[in-house]
């Protein structure tokens, strides 16, 4: 995508005017999406009203484990990242690829229509953000060009906010991804103890925040609203060295952490599935069993499953142990040989939603200092 | 244009007829069905001729009578390729769970002429008896890939049917967690995809009806719920249902009990 | 309205002109593309596509100079090559392609050519292999070392005079002989130790298992062929052939797309990684 333009000019907002934001978001034809809560977790959900943010709830994090608190006060974003990423907007788990029909002397083949839904997405963070960034260039940035994805991503109205506290499982600021939103969104909110500060990312964002803004920021509010993220990044216990960690991994294919973390690793594929920027899926034929209408449906898939590295000579990742290095050396090394960036954004979902708890930076850590 | 028309018989050993009625439950497809597979035999949808080959018997069921275990014999011998469809025939069904205890102890006290029962001490999976060429998990199985199934036989294809986790289609449908956000044992890490995610949907955990995932890591999941409290017998019950005696599952009370003392040896004095 | 990108799983139809049995297993399909524009380069792959049945990555083994004459040479080992079987002149299938990287066949003019093949691996070369014999001149010394399980499993026999007549030096090995056979009998790899060459300006180009390739290119390399200058040809699951899936990963390769031709000074180092 093309780079953001630089951020106008911050804007005091009451909090009630978030309600204005949503509704002309609304009238102007976009779905507003936010985070919601439900079945236990902060998910990315439609909403209509302020009242079905998560006010006053946070998140605590650790690894395989997330669990909910309420506080009678507190912010509408106290929370950090959920289980949902911006993925599944974009990418969906599952499509239809190619329609496939019987006629008179054979088949006809025909590309369906991709939807285009206007969405706007309320309290995304710089971590997802910077994971849309790096979809767009898997999906868009190379020889060939996924027409769904440009479809659904060309709809999107992102509302970023500035993460006011960090998960324990959060290590954005080292792979400087956040937690202060740089870009990459159309608006930007910071919440602050009264009201928000906003700033235009985008030029449609202009006429939003000129009808939600009721002044402009006082430095004060300016400073009060810099260090919040600031003090988001100084709560981050987790890292990782975007800077080593490719030759880390690199040089230590045969370490024999690789087997250890394989007796702990289930192979069940949730940290793949939860990863905003993971994209393999595998294109599979459903029809119907009379044979005349076939849909090639492409499902979300993963490193982890048998299937995935399927060849007439059998699997080239048979073990697990083979799996996991094909997902974390490829997540954190081989990416940026492919990309030109790393895919992690250090959201720490994969540590959180492993039923196990497997940390990639524990991981990682395990193998610098050379080989083993 | 479908290789030929195959002739299917459907064929029951010990179950609950649930997987058979899921055929018949394919309402909307069965006509359909009917066109595409000559129905050769299948006594739940009504007689039909018994004698001759099939090029595919579904088989349903688990071998716990000295009767089964000749049959499947006669039955294998009748049919090109063999499907075992449900938890019963391919890991011996809920009627495992007697493979821990005394089969005729539980006769004595179920029937009250116990001497007119003949069974066996086990009730064993179809492939523990023959060959089986392809299987069809669920307790019951699934209609869609029950419908996968025949829809490939007719078009002469193998079968999709994946082994991957049920965590997988949890995510594709964005269920939240049950394991990691309620701090339930949730079986959907070790399971088999093909459920369709029904408890987890409904906020429960994975009872594992669908079998053992390819490479169940019991030992990693099962130390994980350990030291997160839960108890040992419960964990064990969770797993020995439907799908107790299936290959991956069958452990399941060793395993535990080998982490417990691990996790003992680790920890002298472990929090209550 | 955005702009769409047009969609890479967008699929035309073949049609199948000819059918021949080849070897035990193998089929050759010529097939032909009513309308399409399409051309393609020596080593690289078509999606193959049976409606109801899936899709399957298979190289193209006819001459680039006749693209409009496509040929593909398919072992039935999985589902849509076994559905294949099925097929007879007339059918339809659907086609993508061509995707992948290609022999070098225009960069290495002048050099001595050693071309080793092991069982189906002869196929993606073919292409190469007609295009040498087509521009004979330009290349030095040209050499075809095939191995194959048995004498019955050689493929394309009835061309090997047509190409010995075009100075080409073809030898063949095969891993189990009989009464009949009065070839070598043992690994490609001897093939290659045997043959003269001129380490300074040959060329290698490698087709066959993997574990047999890596053999062939150390003895290559042993012999003091630049690694630069052997090219092996991988095979991954090739599920998209647009790098888009990420089935086919090799390290930091998309196979469809970075492949499936390879420099193996490129791939050396991972190729010596078990389940990479």
């Amino acid at each position: 995508m093309t780079p953001a333009p630089p951020p106008g000019p911050p804007w005091w907002m009451k909090k009630p005017a978030l309600q204005t934001l949503i509704d002309r978001l609304r009238a102007d034809g976009y779905e507003v999406l936010g985070p919601r809560m439900a079945d236990g977790a902060i998910t990315l959900a439609p909403l209509t009203n302020l009242a079905h943010l998560p006010r006053g709830v946070r998140d605590d994090q650790q690894p395989g484990r997330y669990r909910l608190t309420m506080a009678d006060d507190g912010g509408y974003f106290d929370h950090v990242v959920g289980p949902h990423s911006l993925k599944p907007l974009v990418f969906p788990p599952r499509t239809t690829v190619l329609e496939v029909l019987r006629v008179r002397d054979g088949w006809e083949y025909r590309t369906p229509e991709p939807p285009q839904p206007k969405r706007a997405i309320l309290g995304v963070r710089a971590c997802d953000l910077h994971a849309l960034a790096i979809q767009d260039r898997v999906f868009l940035g190379g020889a060939y060009r996924d027409p769904e994805y440009a479809a659904r991503r060309a709809g999107l109205f992102l509302i970023a906010v500035n993460c006011s506290r960090s998960a324990p499982t959060c290590f954005c600021a080292s792979m400087n991804t956040g937690p202060a939103v740089r870009g990459g969104a159309d608006l930007i909110l910071t919440e602050l103890t009264d009201g928000f500060l906003g700033v235009a990312g985008s030029d449609r964002a202009a006429p939003y925040l000129a009808a939600v803004g009721e002044r402009p920021a006082s430095p004060e509010e300016q400073a009060e609203a810099a260090a919040i993220p600031q003090r988001a990044a100084a709560q981050q216990t987790r890292r990782i060295d975007p800077t080593t960690v490719h030759d880390t991994l690199m040089n230590n294919l045969e370490h024999r952490r690789w087997a250890d973390v394989a007796k702990r690793c289930l192979s069940c594929a949730n940290c793949t599935m939860v990863c905003p920027t993971c994209f393999c899926s595998t294109v599979n034929d459903v029809s119907d069993l009379v044979g005349t209408h076939t849909r090639r449906q492409r499902v979300w898939e993963s490193c982890f499953n048998e299937e995935h590295s399927h060849t007439a000579g059998g699997p080239v990742h048979p073990t697990t142990k083979s799996r996991y290095r094909q997902w974390l050396t490829h997540k954190l090394a081989t990416w940026i040989d492919q990309f030109g960036t790393s895919g992690c954004v250090g959201c720490g979902r994969c540590i959180t939603w492993c039923p196990v708890g497997i940390d990639i930076t524990e991981e990682v850590a395990a193998m610098e200092g050379g080989r083993v | 244009m479908p290789a030929k028309k195959p002739r299917l018989a459907v064929f029951k050993f010990a179950s609950c007829d649930g997987c058979q009625l899921s055929l018949l439950d394919c309402e909307e497809e069965l006509l359909t069905v009917a066109e595409q597979v000559e129905i050769a035999y299948f006594l739940e949808a009504g007689p039909a001729d018994t004698r001759g080959r099939y090029d595919v018997g579904l088989v349903e069921g688990s071998i716990s009578t000295p009767h089964d275990a000749e049959r499947i014999q006669a039955i294998r011998a009748q049919c090109d390729s063999l499907v075992t469809i449900g938890a019963c025939a391919t890991a011996g069904g809920i009627q495992a769970l007697r493979n821990w205890g005394d089969a005729d102890e539980f006769a004595q006290h179920v029937y009250a002429r116990p001497e007119y029962i003949r069974t066996l001490a086990t009730s064993t999976p179809i492939a523990d008896h023959v060959k089986v060429d392809f299987e069809l998990r669920g307790c019951p199985v699934n209609k869609q890939q029950l419908l996968e199934l025949i829809s490939a036989l007719v078009w002469g294809r193998t079968p999709r049917l994946p082994r991957q986790s049920v965590c997988v289609e949890c995510k594709r449908r964005q269920v939240v967690c049950v394991a990691v956000a309620r701090g339930v044992a949730c079986l959907g890490p070790v399971t088999q995809i093909g459920c369709e995610v029904i408890c987890p949907s409904y906020d429960r955990e994975c009872f594992g009806c669908f079998g053992p995932k390819e490479y169940p890591n019991l030992i990693s999941l099962g130390r994980r719920y350990q030291r997160d409290g839960h108890d040992t017998a419960h964990l064990t019950r969770l797993v020995r249902s439907f799908n107790g005696y299936a290959p991956g599952f069958r452990t399941v009370d060793k395993v535990l009990a080998k982490n417990n003392h691990a996790y003992d040896s680790q920890n002298p004095s472990p929090p209550a | 309205m955005t702009v769409l990108p047009p969609s890479p799983w967008q699929t035309i139809p073949a049609r199948v002109r000819a059918i021949t049995p080849e070897v035990p297993d193998v089929t050759t399909y010529d097939l032909e593309l009513p309308g399409a524009d399409y051309a393609f380069r020596p080593g690289q792959f078509n999606m193959l596509y049976l409606a109801g049945v899936g899709e399957v990555a298979i190289s193209i083994s006819s001459d680039p100079a006749t693209p409009q004459q496509l040929r593909h040479t398919i072992r039935a080992v999985g589902n849509v090559t076994r559905a294949l079987t099925r097929l007879t002149a007339g059918d339809t299938l659907g086609l993508r392609g061509p995707f992948g990287t290609a022999w070098p066949v225009e960069a290495v003019r002048g050099h001595d050519i050693v071309i080793v093949a092991g069982g189906l691996g002869l196929a993606p070369l073919r292409p190469a292999i007609y295009h040498l014999i087509r521009h004979r001149p330009d290349y030095g010394r040209i050499a075809v070392l095939y191995g194959a399980r048995t004498p019955a499993d050689l493929l394309y026999a009835h061309e090997y005079d047509w190409w010995q007549a075009a100075d080409i030096d073809v030898q063949l090995t095969v891993d189990v002989g009989t009464p009949t056979w009065r070839g070598a009998i043992g690994f490609v790899t001897t093939l290659l130790a045997q043959q003269p060459l001129e380490p300074a300006r040959t060329v290698v180009f490698t087709c066959g298992p993997e574990v047999m390739m890596r053999f062939v290119a150390t003895g290559a390399v042993n012999r003091g062929v630049a690694a630069e200058r052997i090219f092996v040809s991988l095979e991954r699951n090739m599920n998209c052939a647009v790098a888009l899936c990420g089935h086919c990963q090799f390290g930091p390769s998309f196979v469809c797309q970075d492949g499936p031709v390879f420099a193996y000074a490129n791939v050396r180092r991972l190729l010596l990684v078990e389940n990479l």
